[in-house]
């Protein structure tokens, strides 16, 4: 049986995880090599590492951290932030990557999606969305959730599919550092828009936040950053205590 | 000596890093020179079944047939699996091995496509590759297209039904998963084909 995957995602920034509070405050976590194998070994079923400052100079920075994070990793790992180009991308996937992970830069360009589904295959591709709500729906925020783009979610999720993404990772600004549950409705919304998995960010705090955006969000993943990196919870431990709620989890791990 | 073929599918960086993880000597080529010499042969690839037509046109195909004929182990990984097949509806035309004679389809709509994430092997039949990885294991998928279950299926999982998950006919195996991306189930499997004998 196709289990729900916990994927652990790392922030980080200048070479060091750090781990944002609805986008702002930024507290050090730790190497992103060591921590990237401590969760695979305690049970993550994937690793994200997201560039969140990413700008040009600091790319050589990311691809050290991406080479030194891939070379003690054998789950999958996706690396995001700051990729604007093929060649961007193309540097990531040397490094050692598997897939990539791709927001702005798509909003503004989406025919980067077609050039890397293509070139790397469809699955090494997520469209990464962070949404606000807005009345019945949701508006696609970029640039780090400081800029609105006046798109819909569901509307870019379905665009992002058709151009050839594997995968939707969809975090709600709403929901986002506030340890108070993932937004299900909207993930729900999302994940029956589109064909392809969605991966639900933004709100992990306990265990029944992961079974409900399972259950009732019809997430195919869900990732959380923060609830890991302090030994607030084990992913194992984690994963345990969703199964006990009747999804279906990789265990043991 | 692990011989990986580079036919330009996706990147070679995780299945090469995985090998070494598990003692492999590895080397990567796309010449056929080289896969003459072969001693295991690997085929990973991820992507699309059209990739596979690089081998045909640069002669690769027919050193892996000499070498498969000379009994070198081969392992397929992902559409290196479905390449054994006689072919795919993802490229109508282009011919697969033809090791398993059944074809290649694209999952039935009606559930989520690509199958992402972790699913379990209901191991069937004996395997030299699966030596020692118990029923039920997790293994890590993404594919869009999946093999048919035949006589040389020796895993299957279940996605809306069931499909090849790993398949051996003599020297010859091939696995759907990612065996690089599973955790240390997948380099159980790496390393039992990197200590079967030449």
């Amino acid at each position: 049986m196709l289990t729900k995957r916990i994927i652990a995602c790392l922030d980080v920034k200048d070479g060091r995880v750090v781990k944002g509070v609805q986008f702002i405050d930024l507290v050090d976590a730790g190497d992103p090599a060591e921590l990237a194998a401590r969760h695979a070994l305690s049970g993550a079923d994937e690793i994200v590492l997201l560039d969140i400052t990413a700008t040009h100079e600091e790319r050589g920075t990311l691809i050290d951290t991406v080479k030194r994070t891939a070379r003690r990793l054998f789950v999958p790992f996706t690396v995001g932030g700051g990729i604007r180009t093929l060649d961007d991308a193309t540097a990531v996937f040397d490094a050692g990557a598997d897939k990539v992970s791709v927001n702005s830069a798509a909003l503004r360009r989406p025919e980067l999606i077609d050039e890397i589904g293509s070139r790397f295959g469809a699955q090494a591709v997520i469209v990464a969305i962070d949404g606000r709500r807005s009345g019945e729906g949701a508006e696609v925020f970029i640039e780090g959730g400081r800029k609105a783009t006046g798109r819909a979610v569901v509307e870019w999720a379905r665009e992002a599919e058709q151009r050839g993404a594997g995968e939707i990772l969809l975090t709600s600004m709403d929901a986002d550092g506030t340890r108070a549950g993932f937004d299900c409705e909207l993930t729900a919304q999302v994940s029956e828009a589109v064909c392809i998995p969605v991966i639900a960010s933004g709100g992990a705090g306990n265990a029944a936040h992961f079974s409900d955006v399972f259950l009732r969000g019809k997430a195919d993943a869900a990732l959380a950053a923060s609830i890991f990196h302090f030994g607030i919870a084990d992913a194992r431990v984690l994963k345990e205590e969703i199964a006990r709620a009747g999804v279906a989890m990789r265990l043991p791990c | 000596m692990i011989t990986v073929i580079d036919y330009k599918a996706g990147n070679l960086t995780s299945v090469v890093k995985a090998l070494r993880a598990v003692s492999a000597h590895v080397t990567v080529t796309e010449d056929p020179e080289v896969v003459r010499h072969a001693e295991k042969i690997v085929l990973p690839g991820v992507g699309h079944f059209a990739a596979t037509e690089f081998l045909e046109t640069r002669g690769i195909k027919a050193a892996i047939v000499e070498r498969i004929a000379a009994g070198v182990p081969f392992l397929g990984v992902c559409v290196g699996l479905q390449w054994l097949f006689s072919g795919s509806t993802e490229a109508p035309g282009m011919p697969g091995l033809g090791t398993f004679d059944a074809v290649c389809e694209r999952f039935a709509e009606g559930r989520k496509i690509p199958h992402v994430g972790w699913n379990s092997l209901s191991v069937r039949g004996d395997s030299r590759l699966l030596a020692a990885v118990p029923d039920g294991s997790f293994l890590y998928f993404t594919h869009s297209y999946r093999a048919p279950v035949t006589n040389g299926t020796v895993a299957v999982t279940e996605y809306g039904g069931p499909f090849t998950a790993a398949a051996e006919k003599g020297n010859v195996m091939g696995v759907q998963f990612h065996p690089e991306k599973s955790g240390v189930t997948g380099l159980r499997i790496l390393r039992n084909f990197v200590e079967l004998p030449c």
